[in-house]
């Protein structure tokens, strides 16, 4: 991380960046000259952080989803919570002073969207007390659909410097972070990954099956409710403050499982530390490949990590 | 611990499933549920692990309605082996996979101990999966698979084993291998079993469902009539005990004809196929 926030448009030297990240969280030491103190502590450091914390909540939520609806393909985005983040971006963004008459700012829009459309997969995903894998999935997809066509339709009526705008967000940065925004996707990350793993020993059980986990003492029903509530809450929290960034909750859980096992008491923790060195490095590759413009995260973070991932597919074994 | 089953019924989607079913396994006991497809066997067992509610009747393990227990409690008691058990295992080991078993064990703080290990460690002994107990499940065959999940079930300390086409797709051999060791556990078992051989062999008491309610049930020997492998089965057949102690079931080369003439719903002992299946199976009785 010391790295990542050394590099960038001006690079600072490691001594330095230390040095400065020393004195703001300690209180001693120099606070070297005030424009790389600028550049390392008020824009780099935050950023590098909301990197780390954003990759970790997507990668961690991405790993519970997969196994609540017993689907390798689950992540954020195929169960809709995305494209209601987005629909909730698009509309403020476009629509401008017009939503915000409710003091609504893009990320409590997004966030918004994503919860509505995880209550939505919710209510939508359940029968007779029943949920059923398969047809959360299902109505995740559709859920998502929607929002998507409405997203559409909204963009339509934008004007192209909106749509710039609307198209940023979709891929996905964390180039405006701040500090005042970093402390409740800090809790929300920190706590949400932390009760997840809690949940690890049931989460493991419900990989034996529904009926199996059933004879296993686990509440299935309830315990895929909670589930998805507290993955949607961790999903819009993060996609709020960053944008739909694909790929990391899709791929993280998996390259863990393969190479790490998939125990949820260990998966999850390794799950978000990896999710968080990646979306980092990619964060840092994304201002610094096309200095000093800066790419989208949505479009490395594919882009970079497909390659890898494939590979590792087609080495293990285990998946025949 | 003893299993009662009393007056339960089940509706799915509106249409009745079980009638008026009773059923009891004293302690210690192995009991046989056998019966045609569809005659309800896998909904019943769903009923005692508690994956289904009754819509009347008592399911009780112990002194206790295990409807009234917590899941986590009942699963303290009941360890269920079932037919569609693998689901999405990619990945766990199988010794993770036996450590399943101690989940009814913990709550959300749990974390495991000494007790746990112990528990595991020894049920992956007695079912025989040390040589892979560090390989993928995913990878391993039927066979070994069956033994595994046994092995969860037996992690899990139960005082009743309920299995469900336990030996489906095994080669004889590891068939009577499971049947050993199911026996050698000393559990209360209540074994779905469509293999009637098989049944004869490893159960104390058999007790046959057919449509969704018990036909007969009692000492292998005095269930598997002539007249009920007929009725209920549609097969000519005799069961005997042979030197050897053990039951064995001859079948004639034809079953009987579908639907000849009997009623649908319960078995009528005089009828026909009954007449029928006297003519084959009168033998050494």
């Amino acid at each position: 991380m010391i790295v990542a926030i050394s590099i960038g448009a001006v690079t600072v030297p490691l001594g330095d960046v230390w040095g400065i990240v020393w004195h703001h969280v300690t209180g001693q030491g120099a606070a070297g000259d005030l424009a790389t103190d600028q550049i390392v502590w008020n824009f780099r450091t935050p950023r590098v952080v909301l990197a780390a914390l954003v990759g970790a909540g997507l990668a961690v939520s991405g790993a519970v989803l997969q196994t609540v609806v017993s689907n390798p393909l689950a992540d954020p985005i195929v169960l809709g919570f995305s494209y209601g983040a987005t629909l909730g971006a698009v509309l403020v963004i476009t629509l401008g002073g017009g939503v915000a008459l409710a003091g609504l700012g893009v990320s409590a829009a997004a966030f918004l969207g994503a919860v509505a459309a995880g209550a939505l997969v919710f209510a939508l995903g359940r029968r007779n007390g029943r949920m059923a894998p398969t047809r959360l999935v299902l109505a995740g997809v559709a859920v998502g659909y929607v929002f998507l066509s409405a997203t559409s339709y909204v963009q339509l009526q934008a004007t192209p410097t909106e749509l710039r705008t609307v198209m940023f967000w979709m891929l996905g940065s964390v180039a405006g972070a701040q500090w005042d925004q970093l402390p409740p996707v800090t809790v929300v990350v920190l706590a949400g990954t932390a009760l997840l793993t809690l949940f690890g020993r049931r989460l493991n059980v419900l990989l034996a099956g529904d009926d199996s986990a059933t004879a296993l003492g686990v509440d299935v029903n309830r315990l895929r409710a909670v589930l998805l509530v507290l993955s949607a809450l961790l999903t819009g929290t993060v996609i709020a403050v960053a944008g739909s960034i694909g790929f990391v909750g899709l791929m993280i859980p998996h390259l863990v499982r393969l190479t790490l096992g998939a125990d949820h008491r260990r998966l999850l923790p390794l799950t978000a530390l990896l999710g968080a060195l990646y979306l980092v490095l990619v964060d840092l590759l994304s201002r610094t490949l096309d200095r000093p413009n800066e790419l989208p995260l949505g479009i490395l973070t594919a882009l970079l990590g497909a390659p890898f991932f494939l590979w590792l597919l087609r080495r293990n074994r285990g998946l025949d | 611990m003893k299993l009662t089953v009393d007056r339960l019924h089940i509706t799915l989607d509106r249409s009745p499933i079980l009638h008026d079913v009773c059923l009891e396994a004293r302690k210690g006991d192995i009991v046989g549920l056998v019966g045609p497809n569809g005659s309800g066997k896998s909904t019943l067992l769903r009923a005692i692990y508690r994956s289904l509610r009754p819509a009347q009747g008592v399911v009780r393990v112990g002194d206790d309605d295990v409807w009234a227990l917590s899941a986590r409690t009942a699963a303290r008691r009941t360890a269920a082996v079932l037919q569609d058990a693998t689901g999405n295992t990619t990945g766990l080991t199988v010794t993770e996979i036996v450590a399943l078993g101690r989940a009814p064990h913990h709550g959300l703080l749990g974390r495991d101990g000494a007790e746990d290990h112990r528990a595991v460690e020894d049920a992956i002994d007695r079912c025989g999966v040390r040589p892979y107990a560090d390989r993928d499940y995913a990878s391993l065959s039927g066979g070994e698979r069956q033994r595994v999940l046994l092995a969860r079930a037996l992690a899990q300390d139960p005082q009743l084993l309920v299995l469900d086409e336990l030996t489906n797709h095994l080669d004889i051999r590891a068939r009577f291998e499971l049947l050993d060791l199911i026996r050698a556990t000393g559990v209360t078992t209540l074994a779905v079993l469509h293999d009637l051989d098989l049944a004869a062999r490893l159960c104390d008491h058999l007790v046959v469902l057919h449509e969704g309610a018990v036909v007969t049930a009692g000492p292998v020997l005095d269930v598997l009539s002539p007249a009920l492998l007929a009725d209920v089965f549609g097969v000519r057949a005799h069961a005997g005990q042979h030197a050897d102690g053990v039951v064995r079931i001859t079948y004639a080369a034809q079953p009987l004809a579908r639907g000849g003439g009997e009623e649908p719903g319960p078995v009528a002992r005089d009828g026909t196929g009954a007449e029928e299946g006297r003519t084959v199976g009168t033998g050494d009785r």
